[in-house]
């Protein structure tokens, strides 16, 4: 990879200041920037540090539901948001593999919005605020396609809330290579209605399928879902599923992501 | 360049790095502690396993300079004092649990951290933690075996296939 100038900087402030500059690019965990660095498919001039700032660490229950700082690796929230919100904590216990959990942080994952990630789809389907160092973005405004997301330059996740829902799962359907989602559904059952969101399946990244939280709001079952088809034109197409099998696998991943909750 | 120091097997070491020094360049270039292996370099493998602040992580994707400071224990930290070897690598070598041994240091770093959130793993927890180590001589049944004796548990009882 090219080289680069590398800051770590220990408060908000002092990395807002920092990302200001030219050719400068947050660094999280760096799960997924790394092997892009090395693939030369990005190249920062300058990389900016978020893993030395203590107040974007940790998780904690509040207002907003449960507070998760953006640099907390999926290790942590899978070990500390189990007793708040188990459908988050299973979710985070299942990206990548131990060592990866150990580094990969929520907030890395929000921003890279990778079409096929776990994360976004529990952000959507909470209607999670992400929360950055100039603002609060709902999530219905924030996931806007593929690697697309509302964040502007120099704008960096400092927290996310979740909501705590009365019931959630999340069922994801492994790519065994890759270990990110084939296709993954996250179901969560408030007090107003369901919210159903889809990773690894559109083009367009994560997405509500709104049908079926209208069905499972009248009635939250598997057997809700029986009429409902999934308009899948738009959907991803590799050598590891079709469009049409992607779409039959969201709709039989939501079927158990509900029995689940 | 940057001078890089932090906590190596209990010594405090550093070297000088560039940004883009990985913490496995880090190890293997600038200490000369070549027992982490890099084999893929894109972190799918595990060769690389380290453990940094007592985490298990892929040394071949964290840069040196995000763990100035840390304590890093490596392969060549896993033997006891005397020289004599550790109760995972003893493990690994009574069960046959390397052929070519190329991701044995991984393996061995990933099977310590397991054992010390989880001391007595069942043999899925093992097969399920060792998720992010490939072994390209395919000897996974004997490494998962070898783990399972390491956590004092019997073994006879698991099929040799």
């Amino acid at each position: 990879m090219y080289d680069f100038e590398f800051v770590k900087p220990s408060t908000i402030a002092e990395a807002t200041k920092a990302l200001a500059g030219d050719g400068a690019q947050a660094l999280s965990g760096g799960q997924t920037l790394l092997p892009t660095m090395k693939q030369r498919l990005a190249a920062p001039g300058t990389l900016v540090s978020l893993n030395g700032i203590a107040e974007m660490k940790g998780v904690c229950k509040g207002d907003g539901g449960l507070h998760i700082g953006a640099a907390t690796p999926h290790a942590v929230v899978a070990k500390e948001a189990a007793a708040h919100y188990p459908a988050l904590a299973a979710l985070a216990n299942g990206i990548g593999d131990p060592a990866v959990r150990n580094r990969g942080t929520l907030g890395g994952s929000v921003a890279n919005n990778d079409p096929a990630a776990c994360y976004p789809s529990a952000v959507l389907a909470s209607g999670a605020t992400v929360v950055t160092n100039k603002r609060k973005i709902a999530a219905d405004d924030y996931f806007q396609g593929m690697f697309t997301t509302a964040l502007e330059e120099g704008e960096f996740i400092t927290e996310i809330a979740f909501p705590i829902p009365q019931k959630a799962a999340y069922v994801k359907f492994n790519q065994p290579a890759s270990r990110f989602a084939l296709t993954g559904v996250f179901v969560a059952k408030y007090a107003d209605g369901v919210r159903v969101a889809v990773t690894g399946a559109s083009n367009d990244g994560v997405f509500r399928w709104k049908e079926a939280e209208a069905a499972l709001s009248k009635d939250f079952s598997a057997a809700a879902l029986s009429g409902l088809t999934v308009d899948s034109s738009d959907f991803i197409h590799d050598l590891h599923g079709t469009p049409a099998y992607r779409g039959n696998l969201v709709k039989v991943l939501t079927a158990r992501a509900v029995a689940a909750a | 360049m940057t001078k890089v120091t932090m906590v190596v097997n209990g010594k405090s070491v550093s070297a000088e790095t560039e940004g883009r020094t990985l913490l496995s360049g880090y190890l293997r270039e600038g200490l000369g502690l070549t027992g982490t292996h890099v084999g893929c370099d894109t972190s799918q493998c595990g060769a690389c396993v380290v453990h940094v602040n007592g985490k298990a992580v892929k040394s071949c994707t964290i840069f040196a300079q995000d763990v100035a400071g840390a304590e890093v224990r490596t392969i060549e930290g896993m033997a006891n004092a005397d020289g004599s070897l550790g109760v995972v690598q003893q493990a690994f070598q009574d069960h046959h649990g390397l052929q070519c041994g190329f991701c044995t240091p991984g393996m061995v770093m990933s099977s310590a951290a397991l054992l010390a959130e989880n001391p007595k793993p069942t043999e899925a927890e093992v097969r399920h933690y060792l998720e992010g180590n490939i072994c390209r001589c395919t000897g996974y049944h004997n490494i998962v075996k070898a783990v399972l004796a390491a956590s004092g548990q019997d073994i006879a009882a698991i099929p040799a296939e």
